[in-house]
């Protein structure tokens, strides 16, 4: 049997989803695409089930905030891996910050449970179905999602603050 | 009389309704090793559900990385998994000199493998050796501490720091082991696979640990794969994969090693892959010291690659030499540019594949930064793991996971 590579895998996606896939790419050898948001369980489904492909293992879950992209300004990354061909898989989906909506991947991956959660936690991607969709690393109570861009790290130069309690500024003696 | 118990004792209103008893295991208790709580709910002995409550250091490390130079990002690494730091330190240069585009001299990397096996050595003998307190076997736990010393006696001499190492550079190392550095690394290969024999002697075949650890907190293949488990966990179950095996970074694929494997996946399992991967890391360093040592005249001296926009200059060239104070200030203050580019990197971390996701967007620091945390994606599974057993083997089941707080938080 040949061995599988990027070529066939891309080929095979082509088939199945035609013009549907975009963004083809293969930075550092490591096939990247783009697929629409309302696809993305169809996508992992067929990647999972289809004999050659096999992509059984979901490494990485997680979510880019674009806040220059308009109406599609949070991205999901899923990172996959076919282990018994040793070769890896990358898939975006673009969902609206305002109106983030995107099916869960739980019912084909556990793992997915918590990297959804977290991301959940981080963007506030809305992840349709997911059974437990609750903050996971902050505090309940919080309101905002920390990791989009519009929330800044603290200035550096603030005053405000007594500096000695935090390990910064004060007398050194 | 019911009424009177309660009117005494006062139970939550339908605790004796219920039949069941609600434990809080943690945050801060004894035997879960770092800030994690788990509430479970117990009939009897039995555990019925567990569920997980995390993120009580959750530092944010991702969005710090948004604002730092990739040179600063290792010390935020140091506080994943700080049982073996010099391994995430040196999957994040790895990650960076793939960005980047560094070639690294052979020398380098193998000076690497040394550092990240001796690391994995120091991980897996807390591992196991906190396996064997929790069972109530404090004594192995004592023999195998003081080659945890001499590994960071080590890294002291190689860093100058012990357990947030924040060790090497992008390129390499920040300047050549010393002489001190080889001395206390011949006396851990000659000393400490004694000190690990002896160790195993006490557990391996032991009736009574074996007793306590067969067949508790076990796993399926399959379901470890659902879970997103890698590292020992995943090979007790009895899946070879490996990362320095499928996809060899700094040179692995020069070293001649086995992958251990388990068949049940259970406790047991874990704790002997563990065991058995500690004397492949031995083996490995024999190894890449034999290599290292073969490098002779100006080989032998190198211990970084030449990569001037992010490789600190010798303090004495920037005295004297233009370009190398320019790069000097350009690195000190951030102001190298990052090239544009999308990555990911993992490495075999002790816990399983540790994984760098970096976007760069051609600034200075980068875009997005997310690790892929093994210890965080297969806690989910404890639930799972614990569910039917009993409450002592649920703490069994959490030492031989291997759980790092600093980890799970990021």
């Amino acid at each position: 049997m040949m061995a599988l590579n990027n070529e066939i895998v891309k080929q095979k996606l082509v088939e199945k989803f035609g013009e549907q896939l975009t963004n083809w790419e293969e930075p550092y050898n490591f096939l990247t695409f783009v697929a629409p948001k309302d696809l993305n369980l169809k996508v992992l489904q067929f990647l999972y089930d289809d004999e050659t492909l096999k992509f059984r293992f979901l490494t990485d879950l997680c979510a880019v905030h674009y806040p220059d992209r308009k109406g599609e300004e949070v991205a999901v990354v899923y990172h996959l891996h076919n282990l018994e061909n040793n070769i890896r898989v990358r898939f975006k989906v673009y969902t609206d910050a305002e109106k983030t909506e995107v099916y869960t991947a739980t019912a084909l991956y556990e793992a997915a449970n918590w990297m959804e959660r977290e991301t959940y936690d981080f963007f506030g991607v809305n992840f349709i179905g997911h059974p437990n969709l609750k903050r996971i690393l902050n505090v309940d109570e919080m309101d905002y999602f920390p990791l989009r861009k519009q929330y800044p790290l603290e200035d550096q130069t603030r005053v405000d603050k007594d500096d000695e309690m935090f390990g910064r500024g004060g007398s050194i003696l | 009389m019911s009424d009177i118990l309660h009117h005494n004792i006062k139970l939550p209103k339908g605790a004796i309704e219920k039949e069941t008893t609600t434990l809080n295991l943690g945050p801060t208790h004894p035997a879960t090793h770092g800030v994690m709580q788990n509430i479970i709910e117990l009939d009897g002995e039995r555990i019925v559900s567990a569920e997980q409550t995390i993120g009580y250091i959750h530092r944010a490390f991702e969005k710090l990385a948004e604002r730092r130079p990739l040179f600063q990002i290792t010390t935020l690494t140091d506080r994943l998994n700080y049982c073996s730091a010099p391994l995430n330190n040196m999957g994040w240069h790895l990650t960076c000199e793939k960005l980047l585009g560094i070639q690294t001299p052979k020398r380098v990397d193998y000076l690497r493998v040394i550092i990240m096996e001796l690391s994995r050595i120091t991980d897996h003998l807390i591992c196991n050796s906190i396996v064997g307190v929790d069972s109530g076997a404090f004594t192995g736990f004592l023999y195998v501490m003081q080659y945890r010393e001499l590994v960071y006696e080590i890294y002291e001499e190689i860093c100058g720091a012990r357990l947030t190492t924040n060790m090497g550079r992008i390129g390499g190392f920040e300047r050549n082991f010393n002489d001190t550095a080889w001395k206390k690394l011949d006396k851990f290969l000659v000393e400490f696979p004694k000190a690990w024999k002896e160790f195993g002697n006490l557990f391996l075949r032991n009736r009574i640990f074996m007793d306590r650890l067969i067949g508790t907190g076990a796993i399926s293949a399959e379901r470890a794969l659902n879970y997103g488990f890698t590292g020992p966990n995943l090979r007790a179950a009895g899946v070879d994969y490996d990362v320095r095996v499928h996809t060899p970074y700094s040179s692995y694929q020069d070293f001649n090693f086995t992958i251990p494997v388990g068949t049940t996946g259970d406790n047991y399992d874990r704790f002997l892959v563990r065991d058995q991967e500690v004397w492949q890391s031995i083996s490995i360093i024999q190894q890449a010291y034999q290599k290292v040592q073969e490098f002779k005249g100006a080989e032998a001296e190198v211990y970084h690659a030449d990569a001037p926009e992010y490789y600190l200059p010798e303090k004495e060239l920037v005295y004297t030499r233009m370009e190398s104070l320019i790069w000097h200030f350009k690195i000190v203050m951030g102001e190298t540019e990052i090239p544009k580019g999308e990555v990911y990197n993992s490495i075999e971390g002790a816990n399983g594949e540790l994984g760098f996701y970096l976007i760069s967007d051609g600034g200075r620091t980068p875009y997005r930064l997310h690790f892929r945390r093994p210890c965080f994606i297969y806690y989910q599974a404890y639930s799972e793991l614990t569910k039917g057993g009993m409450l002592s083997d649920a703490i069994m089941t959490m030492s031989s996971l291997n759980l790092i707080a600093g980890e799970l938080d990021a």
